[in-house]
């Protein structure tokens, strides 16, 4: 007997748990292999880039904490570096270091919230994601002692930062410094070298440095895929010249390589965050910049290297007081470029752990 | 540190490779004309010496007398960028040639520039409107969008 058999397409999203947010694919199966996906945008649609238009530049910083809503430190930064290249505003030096080791804190909570979150897709119910969710705590109440605010920050200003970090901020960041390692060690003790965890994830989804490069997907997607881009080292911004760091790669590109130079750049970051420390001295946090801020005529894009990728704004100024244009280079929306080539031929249950480690924040992707 | 290639500079080299290509420049930027994007990109993005292999971003600004297409391209092998811009003029139907065939990354960008400015990429593999909906009234970044 012979049974007859049809493509069936389901909606994934837009609310499912392992869509981190609002999004939607229209997934076409046949059997347990995807032939086809089309991702449908705009739930979270804000009009936030029109909205800064009608704001002035000051006002504007609050719109970025809402974009990438577990990443605010990292769009305040961008968006602030840009509004300061176009006034040709100079940031000084305790300023540059506590916005550096604010945005070093941001990547450590960010990237603890992809594998969080990519170990929960997979399957590890809740146990990671709540060890994740103990030290992104912490580095919530450290930002809460900086600026009062635990996600929708605000904390940097068009030429410096909001205040300087209260004293009782430093023993806390000590502390935070010395167990974050151990921390590591733990939680990869428990996952690298899981059979269940590489079982999951050893070459599934390969994705080459070539398509990586040709589909502008930045951060670390393509680090992964084994090129050591990261704007932090190619173009220093602040006092990332003055740091020493290394810069994690993967080799083969898949998905374990993925979690896994998340793993080691929150190593790094704990690195950096110690010679910030170090290096700090006493000083001004921020020079004078008028509350309303005009700057002239002119335009301006710097990228920085968020926890997800290249992050930038590219802002237009007509000398007034609101940003003509502010146009937010997103990553987590731009990595989506190969989503349909990267599950095509893969199956239903890949489909949430290679989402999963694209690491998107739907926040950014709609704006 | 990244360097920024001087866009006089290169707009010299474009203008020999593709001529009558290059509308302006200055130390920062190079204005090319629309109608030949994708021979700039291609060239670009293939000459050797230049291998602009990362687009970083592509946006448009609404300057109400004509519309700024802005491309910024790096290259990752030589740590080098540079900015294009392209004008384009007319509000009521305004197009230009879709360079995703060139660099894949532009796609869903593109995409983003027509639902939310109303500019036309010929060529694209799938303009559809990707924030809004089908049957939005108006393109909501133009200077002239009210809104409500």
């Amino acid at each position: 007997m012979q049974i007859r058999t049809e493509p069936v397409t389901i909606n994934i999203g837009p609310q499912h748990p392992s869509t981190h947010g609002v999004f939607r694919m229209r997934v076409t199966f046949d059997g347990e292999v995807i032939l086809d996906v089309e991702p449908i945008f705009g739930y979270l649609h804000r009009g936030t880039e029109k909205l800064a238009e009608e704001r002035n530049y000051t006002q504007v910083i609050t719109l970025t904490d809402r974009l990438d809503y577990v990443a605010s430190m990292t769009n305040n930064q961008a968006y602030v570096l840009s509004c300061e290249q176009l006034g040709g505003i100079e940031v000084p030096e305790r300023g540059q270091y506590l916005r550096v080791i604010a945005a070093e804190l941001q990547r450590i909570a960010s990237h603890l919230v992809a594998t969080g979150f990519l170990l929960q897709d997979l399957g590890a119910f809740a146990t990671p994601l709540m060890y994740c969710m103990r030290e992104r705590e912490r580095i919530l109440d450290l930002f809460e002692m900086l600026c009062g605010a635990r996600i929708t920050v605000s904390y940097m200003r068009i030429g410096g930062v909001f205040q300087d970090a209260p004293e009782d901020f430093w023993p806390a960041l000590r502390q935070f410094l010395e167990d974050m390692p151990r921390f590591i060690e733990e939680y990869e003790g428990l996952l690298t070298g899981n059979e269940i965890l590489l079982g999951r994830t050893k070459g599934l989804n390969i994705l080459s440095a070539e398509d990586a490069i040709n589909a502008s997907i930045t951060g670390p997607l393509l680090r992964a895929s084994g090129v050591a881009w990261d704007l932090r080292k190619m173009a220093p911004y602040e006092v990332y010249d003055r740091m020493d760091f290394e810069v994690p790669i993967g080799s083969a590109g898949d998905v374990y390589d993925r979690y896994w130079v998340r793993v080691q750049e929150m190593r790094q970051s704990v690195l950096i965050i110690q010679q910030c420390v170090k290096q700090i001295a006493p000083g001004p946090v921020r020079t004078n910049v008028p509350l309303v801020y005009r700057p002239p005529v002119g335009d301006a894009y710097v990228p920085i290297e968020g926890p997800k990728g290249e992050l930038g704004f590219y802002i237009v100024s007509d000398g007034g007081i609101a940003p003509y244009r502010c146009k937010v280079r997103a990553p987590s929306f731009i990595n989506l470029s190969l989503l349909k080539e990267m599950l095509v031929g893969w199956k239903m249950a890949d489909l949430v752990v290679i989402f999963g480690s694209i690491d998107i924040n739907m926040g950014e992707v709609d704006r | 540190m990244t360097v920024l290639i001087s866009g006089t500079e290169l707009a010299q080299r474009l203008e020999e490779a593709v001529a009558g290509s290059v509308d302006g420049s200055d130390e920062f930027q190079v204005w090319v004309k629309s109608e030949q994007l994708i021979e700039i990109c291609r060239f670009l993005k293939e000459t050797p010496n230049l291998a602009f292999d990362f687009l970083s971003s592509v946006t448009a600004v609404d300057y109400v007398e004509h519309f700024e297409l802005v491309y910024h391209v790096t290259s990752m092998g030589f740590n080098h960028r540079t900015v294009l811009k392209a004008r384009v003029f007319g509000r009521l139907s305004p197009e230009v040639p879709s360079i995703a065939s060139v660099w894949r990354g532009a796609e869903l960008q593109e995409r983003e520039i027509w639902d939310l400015m109303g500019i036309k990429f010929l060529d694209h593999p799938n303009l559809k409107r990707i924030m809004l909906w089908e049957g939005f009234p108006g393109h909501p970044h133009r200077k002239d969008h009210l809104g409500g």
